[in-house]
């Protein structure tokens, strides 16, 4: 059912394939570790809220798929697939991101059974208007406890100076008044749309048996396929910030700050793992810890040790997030954009190749991490493209496309600054 | 998976575990010391001013130059806290040879940079540069002011110190900002010396190389280091009762919208002689795992909180609980918290709650083998106490802990201080 490819360079191989109701499977073989990890993903996150299926369109209140992540553990038995898990010495958990849902579980021991109940328990959809009203509490709880929390309230100011319309104004989990309009109903609306096997993926990481992951996947799952949701995310392409500037005041020590801009995304295929390790390589070395800019920014007091950039890929786009704490933001972006226009111009053919053997180091860092490996599995499965040929893939890409992606993106006009400073 | 352990330099230990299943390699070393208010601030900066430069990387780019060519291997300043004691060094790691183009030597080559990270700082006249003390002076007091930002970690850290107001335990392992402003060039280098004399050194390594190569590499780039009186009468001192008779209770506003609420035990006779597998089967049945009590009922049952947790500290004998709730649960949520407390130390513990317990603990300890940097955690403190049990021996061990020995150390828990952080209201303002 699956087919192995075999990566020799890095010590890793891997089981991939699409089972007839469109599932695709991803299993990385791990000899000698005593812990497995299962993750069971959809191609749905807190953006996705407008979509069409089977010819009826949808349109749901922000915090939709958060909300249904915490309610798909309750069974119909009344039980918990939570505890279910645990009690079989499993630790599983679940987390929504803009464009992913995840469930996943660790274990020990109880492999094949655990697996079982994670396939069992995501593809049962049971809601009542009774636990759906109850989860109300704990979810209020959860949008209170992300208001304290600067490092989210900067990051959720970005966005909304970032797009002008669209999803990715509000948060994942969504506000007390969004997750109110949510019913049971609902929540099987989107599970019914999102939740079919062609829109998911299960990858697994572990010292396991890959034919017998799929067979038991293609055992317990529905047969049928299902079309594709198609989403529309009222978002327009291009557009200048809404706001270059917010500032808000809270309870912290000192400035935390998180500045970005929005990114195209190439169409879904081998290009956008290029793309992204584009990405990551220029800014490593426009920014990186090793880099001239941040040696002296840190020399400088401007930043500390939590400077730090990501790309973010969600409805469609992706961003660019770089951030941490100063006592001037304002310069530190300055600072930056300043930086990047002058390595536009040219790179340092030595250090340019120190950072691209540190970018390795790093993706083989990445091999221990189950988690994170499973995670990128399934965003590979959802980009088209295999995250494992980013090791063959960093070596082949060159300055002039780095220093592309700098010109292109490090752009005042396009920026937005975030800033949370201290009452 | 194989543990070795061997004094390879005078009061210089290595611990050693041999597997080749990892990609990348492991490496730490600590300076052990004991946390006092005192000290603690200093001693926590000196890691971050040696890793400024050294007399063959003078910068941070000179640093960066090198572990960039070595794959990106990674030295980073580590300041643990371990009961009283403080643990002071640096964490490496580092793609093991086989998995890089063209590379070999990369351990004994990250060894020899930590070393020189550790004992051949750049210096002036002796003196550690006062720029880069200065520099790392600021960035040590914003870290510590910036412990406000996590209100959920800022509030378990208040309750220790309010909690144990007598002892070092109060003291968080980056010290104190009143000590850290103190924190001088001149003064620092002495302080450096002085750990470097009289410390005992904990050195860690997770690979795929033979201990004979690990201790040669390591002996040659710690060869230097000046060794004088060691100073091993360092330890944590377990306090088996509470500060006072009746519990103590502090409140603290700051700008929030949901409470915090953290709890402070004492294990009293049940740290007599530990029992390690018992201690961590309580802790995961009453607030340490996802089918804990606190979880379970005080979280999911009832919806009091939106966290409710509990972690234990081993070598301290104290248990600390920490939970989100809204200001007005304040009393509903302690009674809630205390009252599964009370019904763990009358035996009320069913069957699947015991099992889920036993192997969560379990789990976790097996699946520690496949993490480097928990076994570096897992070995320091297990080398601070003596033992030498592994987290294998561990989990079996607490696969047979009982009912009635969850119930014994439940029943000696006696609450010390409750810690309530909670918004500003109409009284603040006035």
């Amino acid at each position: 059912m699956l087919t192995e490819q075999s990566y020799p360079n890095i010590g890793e191989r891997i089981w991939h394939g699409t089972l007839p109701n469109g599932l695709a499977v991803r299993v990385i073989v791990k000899p000698g570790y005593r812990r497995s990890f299962a993750l069971f993903a959809t191609n749905y996150g807190g953006a996705d809220r407008v979509f069409t299926v089977d010819g009826a369109e949808h349109r749901t209140p922000a915090g939709v798929a958060h909300y249904l992540e915490h309610k798909l553990f309750d069974m119909p038995d009344g039980g918990n697939a939570l505890n279910t898990l645990a009690q079989n010495g499993a630790q599983p958990n679940a987390f929504t991101s803009s464009a992913m849902t995840a469930y996943y579980f660790e274990s020990t021991d109880g492999f094949e059974e655990n697996l079982k109940s994670l396939l069992t328990f995501v593809s049962t959809p049971y809601f009542t208007a009774e636990s759906v009203a109850k989860e109300q509490g704990i979810i209020g709880q959860e949008i209170r406890m992300t208001e304290d929390t600067p490092g989210f309230v900067v990051y959720v100011n970005l966005m909304r100076s970032l797009y002008r319309t669209g999803p990715l104004r509000d948060s994942v989990a969504g506000t007390i008044e969004s997750i109110a309009e949510i019913t049971a109903q609902t929540l099987y609306d989107c599970h019914a749309a999102f939740y079919r096997p062609s829109n998911m993926a299960l990858a697994v990481v572990g010292d396991v048996d890959p034919q017998r992951v799929a067979e038991l996947a293609e055992r317990l799952l529905p047969h049928e396929s299902g079309s594709a949701p198609t989403r529309s995310y009222d978002i327009t392409a291009g557009e200048a910030p809404a706001a270059p500037r917010t500032e808000v005041k809270m309870a912290v020590s000192a400035p935390q700050f998180l500045f970005g801009t929005r990114l195209a995304l190439s169409e879904p295929g081998p290009a956008r793992l290029r793309d992204r390790l584009t990405g990551e390589l220029a800014l490593r070395y426009l920014m990186g810890k090793s880099s001239p800019l941040y040696a002296a920014l840190y020399t400088e007091g401007l930043v500390r040790h939590d400077f730090s950039y990501e790309l973010d890929q969600a409805a469609g786009e992706c961003v660019l997030l770089i951030g941490g704490e100063s006592r001037d933001p304002d310069a530190v972006m300055a600072r930056v954009l300043q930086q990047a226009a002058a390595d536009a111009e040219g790179f340092d053919a030595a250090r340019f190749d120190r950072v691209r053997k540190s970018l390795y180091g790093a993706y083989l860092r990445g091999l221990e991490d189950f988690d994170g490996l499973a995670v990128e599995q399934a965003e590979g499965v959802f980009n088209g493209c295999e995250p494992l040929q980013a090791f063959t893939v960093l070596g082949e890409i060159t300055e002039a496309e780095c220093r592309a992606f700098l010109q292109q993106h490090l752009r005042a006009d396009a920026m937005a600054l975030s800033i949370v400073s201290p009452a | 998976m194989d543990y070795r352990r061997e004094e390879i330099l005078q009061g210089v230990f290595l611990t050693c575990i041999h597997t080749e299943k990892f990609k990348t390699g492991t490496l730490s070393v600590s300076l052990l010391t004991q946390l006092t208010r005192e000290t603690a601030a200093a001693n926590a900066v000196i890691p971050y001013v040696l890793r400024r430069g050294t007399v063959t990387m003078p910068d941070l780019e000179a640093i960066a130059a090198r572990l960039d060519g070595l794959y990106g291997a990674r030295i980073e300043p580590c300041v643990r806290k371990k009961g009283e004691i403080q643990c002071i060094g640096f964490r490496a790691s580092f793609p093991e040879d086989a998995y890089v183009p063209e590379a070999s030597g990369v351990l004994a080559q990250t060894a020899s940079a930590m070393g020189e990270l550790l004992l051949a700082p750049v210096t002036r006249g002796g003196l550690l540069l006062p720029q880069y003390v200065d520099s790392e002076r600021e960035k040590h007091i914003e870290r510590i002011r910036g412990r406000i930002n996590e209100k959920r970690s800022y509030s378990v850290l208040r309750l220790c110190e309010l909690m144990c107001p007598y002892e070092d335990y109060a003291v968080p392992a980056g010290g104190f900002e009143a000590e850290a402003e103190n924190i001088h060039y001149h003064r620092l280098t002495q302080q450096w010396h002085e750990l470097l004399a009289v410390s005992p050194v904990e050195l860690f390594y997770c690979g795929g190389m033979p201990f004979e190569q690990v201790r040669e590499a390591l002996i040659g780039t710690l060869d230097a280091l000046p060794r004088g009186e060691l100073n091993f009468d360092i330890g944590t001192d377990v306090r088996m009762n509470t500060v006072e008779d009746a519990p103590r209770y502090f409140t603290e506003s700051l700008d929030v919208t949901q409470g915090k609420l953290a709890m402070g035990y004492r294990l009293g006779e049940a740290m007599q002689e530990p029992d390690p597998a018992a201690l961590r089967v309580f802790n995961a049945a009453f607030g340490g795992s996802v089918t804990s009590r606190l979880f379970m009922n005080v979280r999911e049952k009832l919806s009091i909180c939106y966290f409710a947790s509990s972690t234990l500290d081993y070598a301290k004998g104290v248990l600390l609980v920490s939970s989100g709730i809204d200001f007005d649960k304040y009393d509903l949520a302690r009674e809630r918290i205390g009252s599964e407390l009370a019904a763990l130390a009358r035996g009320e513990l069913t069957d699947d709650e015991l099992g889920a317990a036993r192997a969560a603990v379990a789990g976790d300890l097996r699946a520690m083998e496949d993490d480097a940097a928990q076994l570096d955690e897992y070995w320091l403190s297990r080398n601070l106490e003596g033992s030498e049990c592994s987290p294998a021996e561990l989990a079996a061990l607490a696969e047979s802990v009982t009912r009635e020995q969850i119930a014994d150390i439940a029943a000696q828990c006696a609450l010390d201080a409750v810690y309530f952080l909670r918004g500003r209201d109409e009284q603040d303002a006035d």
